[in-house]
């Protein structure tokens, strides 16, 4: 579990993340949603620690990440799986090479089951057959799914997603969805999905935080979300007419 | 007080870069596709420039060296002398500046906008480290061996034109390349390559491990650490020149 305690991230005067506190749970699809400037990303490099915040602590099942000297966040980030918004993957190497790279850096495995683990971690995205492209060579869906095969290689107990659907099509984003919501069940991950694509909040979100003006503004789940009576996430929900349509024809 | 921003944010960065390694197989193979990354493709710009170079220096010298008392040996000697010196130190050290620090640069730099610079920290990987060290010890072992080679290319450059041109006879030049050879030039010229290998990689990196926004900023990194390299390399010639030589 990440628990985040009162964060409060600024930028010279201005608070871009306000005294936000939110429980991340295992085995759940944890998603943060809010509009673009909202402060999702911001609260995601600090729980990363990309960013330190000005006060507050993130738990990673206790462990009070903000305080570690930086020597010993690597130790806890060996932990962690990210799946960036373009993907991140290394230009210079192929999609094995990729998936590899943590199993090179941080354990003992012998060449044998290293070959294995990117076989397995390939074929939970179904791209073991593309194995020899490299990044510049894969589709924009094949690279989010690349990305995500390498952000699991190393068993993570964390996983992070950052706009895991943007720029793809609906069909394909679904399919992203489906595979984070099952390896993050199958393997029990804490895993975290910061995005604004309301179809996915739909599809997997089992624990979501509503963010508005840096603030936790809301919290509930993906059932709760259309019966809200909170004026900013009913905006946020029920932006496009469209789908305010169809809800008000199906309710 | 922007300069001392950048001078300490430098050194922070290389006090990072020289932090023990994750694992050092994989640092050493990184710095051997580094050597072959940065030397082998440097090569074949390098054997040209030289060749030429060597060749115009000794037309040069023997359009200079009109005078009866002056030996047409010294044509040879003056070729040696010029290029194992300056020329192939600094100047090739400076072309390379533009080339390999540019393609660092650029290279960092693409990493840190897409994000792969972020996405090795939060593997829990030193990414200044892994980026830059391997790159920066990479280049302190080839490029002596460059320069090497662009010494011996440059002499035979001399000795083609010379002899083509009829500027001295064979028997001239190779006395003229024989004659007050002091090995300690040598050593001062290759000293010197080490130092711009050290500042063309390390100043380049920063540029593109600094990099923030898009390919536009990606392309203004790249351009300015070609010319705080050529700065760089400039002063810094001057300053081992002055304690080396004088």
């Amino acid at each position: 579990m990440i628990e985040l305690q009162n964060i409060t991230k600024s930028f010279g005067d201005r608070n871009v993340v306000e005294n936000v506190s939110f429980k991340f749970y295992e085995g759940k699809t944890n998603l943060v949603i809010g509009e673009s400037g909202s402060g999702k990303t911001t609260l995601l490099k600090v729980m990363v620690g990309l960013h330190q915040p000005n006060s507050g602590a993130v738990l990673y099942d206790g462990r009070d990440f903000t305080a570690l000297a930086e020597k010993e966040k690597q130790g806890v980030r060996k932990e962690i799986g990210m799946l960036f918004q373009g993907g991140a993957l290394f230009d210079s190497m192929t999609l094995e090479q990729n998936v590899r790279f943590p199993l090179d850096m941080f354990t003992e495995l012998t060449e044998a089951e290293k070959i294995d683990r990117v076989n397995f971690c390939l074929e939970k995205v179904k791209l073991v057959d593309k194995n020899a492209l490299y990044p510049s060579e894969l589709s924009g869906g094949m690279k989010k799914r690349a990305a995500l095969a390498r952000a699991i290689s190393n068993s993570p107990n964390y996983l992070f997603c950052d706009e895991p659907n943007s720029g793809l099509d609906p069909k394909t984003s679904i399919v992203i969805d489906e595979l984070i919501h099952d390896i993050t069940a199958e393997f029990n991950i804490t895993t975290v999905i910061i995005t604004h694509d309301m179809n996915s909040v739909m599809e997997i979100g089992e624990n979501v935080m509503f963010i508005h003006k840096g603030q936790n503004w809301w919290t509930g789940t993906k059932d709760e979300i259309l019966k809200t009576n909170n004026k900013e996430l009913y905006d946020f929900v029920f932006a496009s007419q469209f789908i305010k349509k169809i809800y008000s024809e199906k309710s | 007080m922007k300069l001392f921003f950048h001078l300490g944010r430098y050194f922070l960065l290389l006090a990072r870069v020289f932090s023990k390694p994750e694992k050092f197989s994989i640092y050493f193979r990184q710095i051997i596709y580094e050597i072959n990354s940065l030397g082998t493709g440097s090569l074949g710009l390098i054997a040209i420039i030289s060749v030429f170079m060597g060749g115009v220096i000794t037309i040069q010298s023997a359009y200079n060296f009109t005078s009866p008392f002056i030996p047409l040996y010294a044509v040879g000697l003056g070729t040696r002398e010029s290029i194992v010196l300056e020329f192939s130190p600094t100047i090739i050290s400076l072309i390379l500046a533009g080339k390999v620090g540019s393609n660092i640069a650029s290279e960092i730099g693409t990493m840190r906008i897409s994000e792969q610079i972020d996405a090795l920290e939060i593997m829990g990987i030193n990414s200044a480290s892994y980026l830059i060290l391997p790159k920066v010890i990479g280049a302190m072992f080839i490029n002596p061996f460059l320069i090497i080679i662009s010494m011996f290319l440059g002499i035979f450059g001399g000795y083609l034109m010379g002899v083509v041109s009829g500027a001295c006879t064979s028997y001239e030049y190779i006395y003229g390349i024989q004659s007050f050879f002091i090995p300690f030039n040598v050593y001062y010229s290759l000293t010197k390559t080490v130092i711009f290998a050290f500042i063309i990689t390390s100043v380049s990196a920063y540029h593109g491990y600094y990099t923030a926004g898009g390919a536009l900023e990606v392309g203004q990194a790249s351009t300015k650490s070609v010319v705080y390299n050529s700065i760089l390399i400039l002063v810094a010639n001057l300053i081992i020149t002055q304690i080396m030589l004088v």
